[in-house]
Parts: C-alpha cells; sequence; structure tokens
C-alpha cells in the first residue's frame, strides 16, 4: 500500500465531535458527511482539500464518540493517509474496519510541516518527505489487521470467510 | 503470568486458557447494541453481509434514544429505519419512544448485562457496563454489523491500570467527582488501549450509580474498557434488576499492571472539569466567580434516580437564578416515574427547571438545550469538546449532578458545599 499526496496538519486530541460535529449525524451520506468534515475545527478544509491529501495530526488523534461518521468523512474528503502520533482506540480500529489508511509515527508528525509532499509505503514501513528528503521507519500492522486491510475491511472479511 | 480482570474475561470468550497483552483474539459476545444514530450505519453494512438474519435475537439490542423523540425528518428516517430492521430480525430488545431510556442507564436497569459479559455497542459510553464487572467497550458501526451477523469481535487483548480505592466519599461529592479528579490526574490519554481495573476496600461504600458513572467516564482516559471488582453491592443490583446469574472474574495475584494508582475517596473534592477537554479538572479553590446561562442535569453519566435525588436535595425550596435555564433529564422512563413518585419533579419545576422525556439531546448538542456563541453550560455530561453542546463558541464545564444543582440556583459555578454546607 504506497500513499503520495500533500499533508494537512492539526495538533493533538482532535476529537470526533470536530471532525463530524453531532448536528450532522442524522444522515450516513457519504458525500453529506464530506461536506463538513472538520467544520468545528478548520472551516478551510473542505474547500482546499485534494484527492490523495494526507493528514498528520498530534496525540489522541480521533478521541471521543465511536461515531464511524468520523472517518468515513474523512475518507470521503479524499484523504488518503492518516499519519499521527497516536490514535483514540475506536477511531483506530473503525479506520482499519472501513478501509482508511491510518498510521502511528511521532517522528514523522515531528519532521512533516503542512503543505509537505509525503510518500507512505506501509507495506516496508517507510514514510518519506517528498519535500525535505526526510525519512521515517513505522512499525507494520499486525497480520490479522493486515488480513482485513488486504480484503477491504472486515464485512469483506467476514463475507469471504476469512474471519468466520 | 497472571491475568487482570478483562483479560481473564477475553481469554473465557475465545475459549483460550490464557491471554496476554497485546494479544489479538477473536471473542464471542454476550450483548450487540446499537443507538439511531449508529445503527443505520451497521445496518447498511450488515447487508452486504447477506445473512439470514441476526446471530441471535435476543442478544442484539437497539435503543432510540440520541435524537429521538425524532428531532427532525432526517431522524426520524433513522429511527425508523432502526424499526423496521428489529422487526425484519424479531430482535427482542428494541426500545423505541415509550420504553425507551439513555442506552447505558437502560440496559442495567432491564437487566441485558450481568457480571463476565462480553459486550460491544456502537456508542462510546459502552464502557459503562464494566461497573457490573463485564467487559464491555465502544465500537463502531461495522463491528456492530459484524457483532450482530456472527456473534464475535475482534480485540486487541489489552493491558491494565489498576485503581486502588480507599476511604469514603464525602457529602455532596460522587462519582463523578472521582472520575473527573482521575481523568485530571493521567489526561484524555492517559489510560490509552488499556483498562482501567477499579478495586480496593473504597469500593465497599461507592453506590452502583457512582460506580456506573465512573466506568461511563473510562473512555474520557482513553481506556478501551473500565471494570469494577464483582462485590455484594454488584450481584444485589443484578439480582434486582433480573440480571442473568453472574459468572465472577477476580484478578489473580500476580497479574500484572502497567501502573497502580492509589485514590484515596475521602480526599475528593466536588470537581468541574473546564473546556474544552474532561482533563482540565479543578476543585473550588482554583474556580473564580464564572457566571452561568444553562445547567444539564441528565446524560449516560449522570441521568439516574440518585443523581436527581442529590439535585432535588439542593434545589428543594429555592429558585433557578434569573437568567439561567435549567434541563433536568431523567435518563430512563423508570427514572421519571420514580422522580415523579418521589416529588422530584414538582421541586424541580417550581425551582424553574424544566424536566423533558428520556434523550441523549443536549449531551452531543442533538437537540433540547443547544448553546449559542459565548453561553457557558454547567453539565453532568461526559465532554466538553469545541462545540459539542452547540456553538464552537460556547463553554460546556462538566460536574456532578450536586454542582449542578447549586450552580443552577446561584447562577454561577459553585460547589454544593458553598449552599448547603459540608
Amino acid at each position: 500500500m504506497k500513499y503520495t499526496g500533500t499533508v494537512i496538519k492539526y495538533g493533538d486530541n482532535v476529537d470526533t465531535d470536530v471532525i463530524i460535529p453531532a448536528r450532522y449525524l442524522n444522515t450516513s451520506d457519504h458525500k453529506e458527511l464530506a461536506a463538513h468534515c472538520m467544520e468545528d475545527l478548520d472551516k478551510t478544509f473542505t474547500s482546499r482539500v485534494q484527492p490523495g491529501d494526507i493528514i498528520t495530526a498530534g496525540f489522541n488523534f480521533g478521541c471521543g464518540s465511536s461515531r464511524e461518521h468520523a472517518p468515513i468523512a474523512i475518507k470521503a474528503s479524499g484523504i488518503s493517509l492518516v499519519i499521527a502520533k497516536s490514535f483514540a482506540r475506536i477511531f483506530y480500529r473503525n479506520s482499519i474496519n472501513i478501509g482508511l489508511a491510518i498510521v502511528e509515527c511521532p517522528e514523522a508528525v515531528d519532521g512533516i510541516s503542512e503543505g509537505d509532499k509525503v510518500e507512505a509505503d506501509l507495506d516496508n514501513g517507510v514514510i518519506r518527505n517528498l519535500t525535505t528528503g526526510k525519512e521515517f521507519r513505522t512499525e507494520p500492522f499486525p497480520e490479522f489487521v493486515q488480513k482485513i486491510i488486504e480484503n477491504g475491511g472486515l464485512i469483506q472479511s467476514i463475507a469471504d470467510g476469512v474471519i468466520e | 503470568m497472571g491475568m487482570t480482570m478483562t483479560q481473564k474475561i477475553l481469554a473465557a470468550h475465545a475459549g483460550l486458557d490464557s491471554v496476554q497483552a497485546g494479544q489479538l483474539i477473536l471473542a464471542n459476545l454476550d450483548l450487540v447494541l446499537g443507538n439511531d444514530i449508529t445503527s443505520p450505519v451497521a445496518i447498511k453494512e450488515f447487508a452486504k453481509l447477506n445473512k439470514d438474519g441476526v446471530f441471535d435475537k435476543d442478544k442484539v439490542t437497539m435503543v432510540m434514544d440520541h435524537f429521538a423523540p425524532n428531532k427532525d425528518i432526517k431522524a426520524a428516517e433513522q429511527c425508523k429505519m432502526c424499526r423496521d430492521f428489529c422487526g425484519a430480525n424479531d430482535v427482542t430488545h428494541f426500545y423505541d419512544v415509550g420504553e425507551m431510556g439513555i442506552e447505558h442507564a437502560l440496559l442495567p436497569e432491564k437487566g441485558l448485562v450481568s457480571a463476565g459479559y462480553t459486550v460491544i455497542g456502537a456508542d462510546s459510553h459502552t464502557c459503562t457496563y464494566g461497573a457490573l464487572g463485564a467487559f464491555s467497550t465502544g465500537v463502531g458501526s461495522t463491528d456492530m454489523a459484524c457483532g450482530m451477523a456472527i456473534g464475535k469481535a475482534w480485540f486487541k487483548v489489552p493491558s491494565a491500570i489498576r485503581f486502588n480505592l480507599t476511604g469514603k466519599l464525602r457529602k455532596y461529592v460522587s462519582g463523578k467527582d472521582v472520575i473527573l479528579h482521575i481523568i485530571g490526574k493521567i489526561g484524555v490519554d492517559g489510560a490509552l488501549y488499556r483498562s482501567m481495573e477499579f478495586t480496593g476496600e473504597g469500593l465497599a461504600s461507592l453506590s452502583m450509580a457512582d460506580r456506573l458513572c465512573i466506568a461511563n467516564m473510562a473512555i474520557e482516559a482513553g481506556a478501551k474498557n473500565g471494570i469494577f471488582e464483582v462485590d455484594q453491592v454488584t450481584l444485589d443490583y443484578i439480582k434486582a434488576h433480573g440480571g442473568a446469574e453472574p459468572v465472577i472474574y477476580k484478578a489473580d495475584e500476580d497479574a500484572v499492571y502497567d501502573q497502580v494508582i492509589d485514590i484515596d475517596l475521602d480526599k475528593i473534592e466536588p470537581t468541574v472539569s473546564f473546556p474544552h477537554l474532561p482533563e482540565n479538572a479543578k476543585t473550588f479553590g482554583e474556580i473564580g466567580d464564572i457566571k452561568i446561562d444553562q445547567v444539564v442535569i441528565g446524560s449516560c453519566t449522570n441521568g439516574r434516580l440518585e443523581d436527581l435525588r442529590e439535585a432535588a436535595e439542593i434545589m428543594r425550596g429555592r429558585k433557578c437564578a434569573k437568567g439561567v435555564r435549567v434541563i433536568v433529564i431523567p435518563a430512563t422512563q423508570q427514572i421519571y416515574l420514580d422522580a415523579m413518585e418521589e416529588g422530584m419533579l414538582k421541586i424541580f419545576i417550581e425551582a424553574g427547571a424544566v424536566v423533558s422525556t428520556p434523550t441523549c439531546g443536549p449531551c452531543l448538542g442533538g437537540y433540547m438545550g443547544i448553546l449559542a456563541a459565548g453561553e457557558r453550560a454547567v453539565a453532568t455530561t461526559n465532554r466538553n469538546f469545541v462545540g459539542r453542546m452547540g456553538h464552537v463558541d460556547s463553554e460546556i464545564y462538566l460536574a456532578s449532578p450536586a454542582t449542578a444543582a447549586a450552580s443552577a440556583v446561584t447562577g454561577k459555578i459553585t460547589s454544593a458545599w458553598e449552599v448547603m454546607g459540608k
């Protein structure tokens, strides 16, 4: 899995209430959710995000509510990958389950600035900052999790009998 | 190597003799929960699995509580989707308007959770049921869909922090003050990916309402679950509510904990978490004059009968301060009825508060008490993130029912000790 994009950078404790405010949870339509993604934190996000862009963030990204609408909104916005110092656990498993690529790498977050061009090769555990030339190593996913992602998420894994 | 309470429950549900932190397992589920916001997404995912029905119609439950009674047309359509799904799949425990309450107050009250259970819920505060000695955790809609289909979920076995409780809480100090104190101490990611296990001789003095409140907010410290050691209080509660035969899992003597934190309940003071994170906990020595516009007493954290009693005792014969809107929300129909029979509704209404039917409503900025720009609320809810209860420029101060009631009558953030004495 290889991802290349321009970085949009946020800080610590980005919660699911700012990723997708609850006032929009009366729908599960992916496009509608994407239209309000990050609205309460960054009003410019939806107008400047480009397909393939990468979010970097600090500690505890996605804390708060279990709403799967949060990773759905991010994915539907065109974001290809989220790199954070750490993720809140429900957001982490939701992302894996719906097939939004995420990776924990504090060093990369510190070594990447807003607007940098970044390439991430998660199979080999390498994140490259193409703007500065710096390189960072990440831990590969556990095999079980990799199997889910390779099968296109948890639903497909069960439908295909990978998980019984 | 010894196991924690959580690890023992997970091992038993994965059919393994033992597990260790970090291990990935597939565990059998005793209950799968969803609400009117998360279930519609799960129902759509469930449809992709082409299953004949849910894995067990008695082990799936849906509660219409977030935007119900329906706040708008879209919310009505989401509830209808849940209603139709539960009808078609013959789901036993579907709770609609009239029977519903806030899910995490309702399920224990209905006896749907017992000690030793493994529960997932597509709601982050599903960790509440750890108060009953269950492993219970919040998940997303896809996990809910798969749980409904195959009765299983994947977990990474967590390590744990043990909280050793001693002493006894003082008057007008409750479980809410304990958990706000703890989150203030360890931070909003202080227990990230881990269990918070509550044990110690101080446990005996904590009511089930206090325990449910403490376990409820384990997620606000990032925890996977909060869990209380089972004692007579737990067993009496489960029996009184017709729950299944409890299975008690006690941590091994040599269980390994990442950290042990001592909490002296005698020393806990009324605590308030300032905007915009639950970890911004302060006690009244550090709180100046903060004028407020609204008070909310309710939610899955603090909408139980004991919470309403505490608030009613303080509001009895007093008036809500001029300019302060006070909203009281009993968490379930039974609590509403009990509050009525105990004369509490009269106390609240005569004080100038409104009393609402059960709903999550204002806690997540849905409806029934949205804040305008610049407004401040004292709330017994669980999150004070930016914009959580309305405008991004509004502020939420998290507090206990006693502090919320005292603040309602003075119009500024006030400890019950100041209004009632210690």
